[in-house]
């Protein structure tokens, strides 16, 4: 069986490019697949968590799944606010997506 | 006599419907129907004195004050509420007689002479105003509601002066008007605060009852600056009356008033509201006699000096309202002296008797003169003294009723001036030498002033006209020539017999004596302007050229305009109002906007630390969650 700390080693990189991403990619895409990239990790830890540690039990794999609908949707409400937001801008650069502020 | 109140109602009810019905009356509807309304007064106010004087007044033989109508207004405490209502003694009835007589006269005249200007309606119902504001003043039962009518007809002079207001010199004059009274209305009101602070009452009976007691038991005490409450109570109360009675200091405004149409100027600037003042010093005669003598003494001297101020002024000015301007505050400060000098009751009251007696003449006549110059100056369209002259051929009403008005005034008899000026001459001449030495002095110039005006007018060279002059219609002349009448016969009145000080009827006869000096004065004033001006000549150029300073000075009316203006510029906004503004400007808003601006700098430093930029804060967000773990871990 493979050990749990690999898995766990994989969703840490995971997470951590994630959050790289997030921090350093330009592109509105580029960011939002980040953010799929964090969820994912940490989807990867809930299954993992209940698979090693508690088996008898299921709310892990559950809480996994419900995750992974609310990302969905989350995507589908991220991808609509990208499109809007090209239109209105003319590009999807989030150096430019500050007409909020000014 | 619950009627009397209609006298006072029925202008105010025209002057809503004038002024409310402006847009769709015609202005021959509207001139009619305000002249109708006028005319209900009068012969209200006719029938008043009629009742007053024969049948209801007199209780034990002396004319007592009657309250004809009353209702509360607004009540303060027990003892302080303020009424309005009409009350009745001669002063007030006699008032009512002149003010709706000269007002109806007004009316009548303004029809012609108003004629085709734009906002005719807005005019008549103004007229209205005015006319209800200084009925409701005269039978002020309280001295608030006088206060309350007062400034009503300060209000109402203010836009009748201001009349032509796309014209900048009349909108000048009537804030000028309106400012200088102002002004003196704050001393008026203050002299009212005093006295209804230490007596407990508004009310003009209990405050004049039993030779004004109340006042003087309350008030002889409590000094300030060395003068009594009263003393100071009644002197402000007289800075109000010189205020609006055009005396020195305060008389400024007056010749500049005349900016508004000439009836108006005829109204108020020469029968009613500029004799406000005087109403208001004879309504408090009896506190101003036994409470404050002192400030009668200032009134004396106060009106002396403003006659013959205002008499010299007069000799020199060139436009015919300035010099009939001038000529009513020499006139009006008569009056005030005729009430210095007077004393309470029987012959020693004859200053009081001979006061209204000339105000109630000089409403007449000065009317009279207001609107012949009116016609004059609606014949050759000019104010100017130079563009007349020989108009005696093309204006003979005019003519006529002007010289029996000039020969009123300069107190020849039979005309009324001569009654009334002779009364305060012998009144002034029992109290004090050198005050009737003035007066005498200030009648000499009046009838010279006046009489160079007609002749300047009247005769003289005959000017070359681009249009023929011709005399007024007849809805302008009937006012002049009934106004002559009443200017030729109303001198006759025994009017001591009437109005006296203490309401019980005397009878003063004519001081001969006094009398033929004063008509010897008179005639040598017309007699050296007669040598001066009846033929055009170089005389009056040399003798201008000869007293050059003294005339200069005079005809700038002694730069009394000039002396108030450096007053108030000068000392007044730059020495009190700059600094306190610079106060305001810099210490007080400078800690608000100190506060602002700090707070602004504040987040303006900060700002740049919210972005907008989600990365950057996910960066700090990141960055900070790893310090403090690796703290946690390390602590």
């Amino acid at each position: 069986m493979i050990p749990m700390e690999h898995y766990l080693i994989v969703s840490s990189i995971m997470f951590f490019v994630g959050v790289y991403g997030f921090i350093t990619r330009k592109n509105l895409l580029a960011v939002l697949i980040s953010i799929e990239l964090i969820l994912n990790s940490v989807e990867i830890n809930f299954s993992v968590f209940n698979r090693y540690l508690y088996p008898e039990h299921m709310e892990g794999m559950f809480f996994s799944l419900f995750g992974i609908a609310i990302s969905a949707a989350e995507t589908a409400v991220a991808i609509a606010i990208i499109i809007n937001v090209y239109r209105l801008a003319n590009n999807i650069d989030v150096r430019h997506i500050d007409k909020l502020k000014h | 006599m619950g009627f009397t109140v209609y006298i006072i109602l029925v202008p105010i009810v025209m002057f809503l419907f004038l002024s409310l019905g402006s847009k769709w009356l015609k202005p021959r509807t509207a001139g009619i129907i305000g002249t109708a309304g006028m005319a209900v007064s009068t012969l209200l106010s006719y029938f008043t004195a009629y009742r007053y004087f024969f049948v209801e007044g007199q209780q034990n033989g002396v004319y007592a004050k009657i309250t004809a109508f009353t209702a509360e207004w607004l009540r303060f405490g027990d003892k302080l509420h303020i009424d309005m209502g009409v009350l009745l003694d001669p002063i007030s009835v006699m008032m009512l007689v002149v003010i709706t007589t000269v007002s109806l006269m007004v009316h009548l005249y303004s029809l012609g002479y108003m004629k085709g200007e734009v906002g005719f309606q807005r005019y008549f119902g103004l007229l209205s105003l005015f006319s209800f504001s200084m009925l409701g003043l005269v039978v002020a039962t309280n001295i608030f509601q006088m206060y309350i009518f007062w400034e009503l007809v300060g209000a109402s002079s203010y836009l009748l002066i201001g009349f032509y207001y796309t014209k900048p010199t009349a909108v000048a004059a009537s804030k000028k008007a309106f400012i200088v009274t102002r002004f003196a209305d704050l001393g008026f009101l203050i002299g009212i605060l005093i006295l209804s602070f230490n007596t407990g009452t508004f009310d003009f009976g209990l405050l004049t009852a039993d030779n004004a007691s109340l006042a003087v038991t309350t008030m002889s005490g409590g000094s300030f600056l060395g003068l009594s409450a009263a003393t100071w109570a009644m002197s402000l109360l007289f800075m109000g009356a010189a205020g609006k009675s055009a005396m020195f200091p305060l008389h400024i405004w007056l010749p500049d008033a005349m900016e508004g149409p000439t009836p108006v100027s005829a109204l108020i600037h020469a029968a009613t509201m500029v004799v406000a003042g005087v109403f208001l010093v004879a309504r408090m005669f009896p506190l101003y006699v036994f409470a404050a003598p002192d400030v009668l003494t200032l009134i004396t001297y106060v009106g002396a000096f403003t006659a013959l101020f205002a008499a010299v002024i007069a000799i020199t000015q060139t436009d015919i309202k300035r010099v009939l301007a001038f000529s009513t505050i020499s006139q009006i400060a008569y009056m005030m002296v005729a009430l210095g000098v007077s004393g309470m009751g029987g012959h020693a009251g004859e200053g009081y008797t001979a006061s209204m007696f000339h105000l109630f003449t000089h409403a007449f006549f000065k009317a009279l003169l207001f609107l012949g110059a009116g016609a004059v100056i609606h014949a050759v369209h000019s104010n100017e003294m130079e563009n007349m002259g020989g108009l005696r051929k093309y204006m003979p009403v005019t003519h006529i009723t002007f010289l029996i008005a000039c020969l009123a005034i300069s107190g020849i008899p039979p005309f009324s001036g001569f009654f009334s000026k002779d009364e305060i001459l012998s009144a002034a001449f029992q109290h004090d030498k050198f005050i009737f030495a003035v007066l005498w002095v200030v009648a000499g110039l009046t009838a010279f002033y006046m009489f160079r005006l007609y002749y300047r007018i009247f005769w003289g060279a005959e000017r070359r006209y681009d249009k023929h002059p011709h005399e007024a219609p007849a809805v302008m002349y009937v006012p002049l020539i009934v106004l002559a009448a009443l200017t030729c016969v109303c001198g006759m009145l025994p009017f001591s017999k009437f109005v006296s000080s203490d309401g019980a009827p005397f009878s003063a006869g004519i001081n001969w004596g006094i009398a033929s000096a004063s008509v010897l004065v008179g005639i040598a004033g017309i007699a050296v302007a007669t040598w001066f001006y009846k033929k055009a000549s170089d005389r009056p150029a040399r003798a201008a050229a000869k007293w050059a300073g003294f005339w200069d000075a005079a005809s700038h009316k002694f730069y009394m305009d000039e002396v108030w203006q450096f007053v108030t510029k000068k000392i007044i906004f730059r020495c009190v109002s700059r600094p306190i503004a610079w106060f305001d400007r810099h210490v007080i808003d400078g800690t608000m906007n100190a506060l602002g601006t700090m707070t602004e700098k504040a987040s303006e430093t900060i700002e740049p630390v919210q972005s907008g930029k989600v990365q950057t804060y996910a960066l700090v967000f990141v960055f900070s969650v790893l310090i403090i773990t690796v703290g946690v871990f390390l602590l």
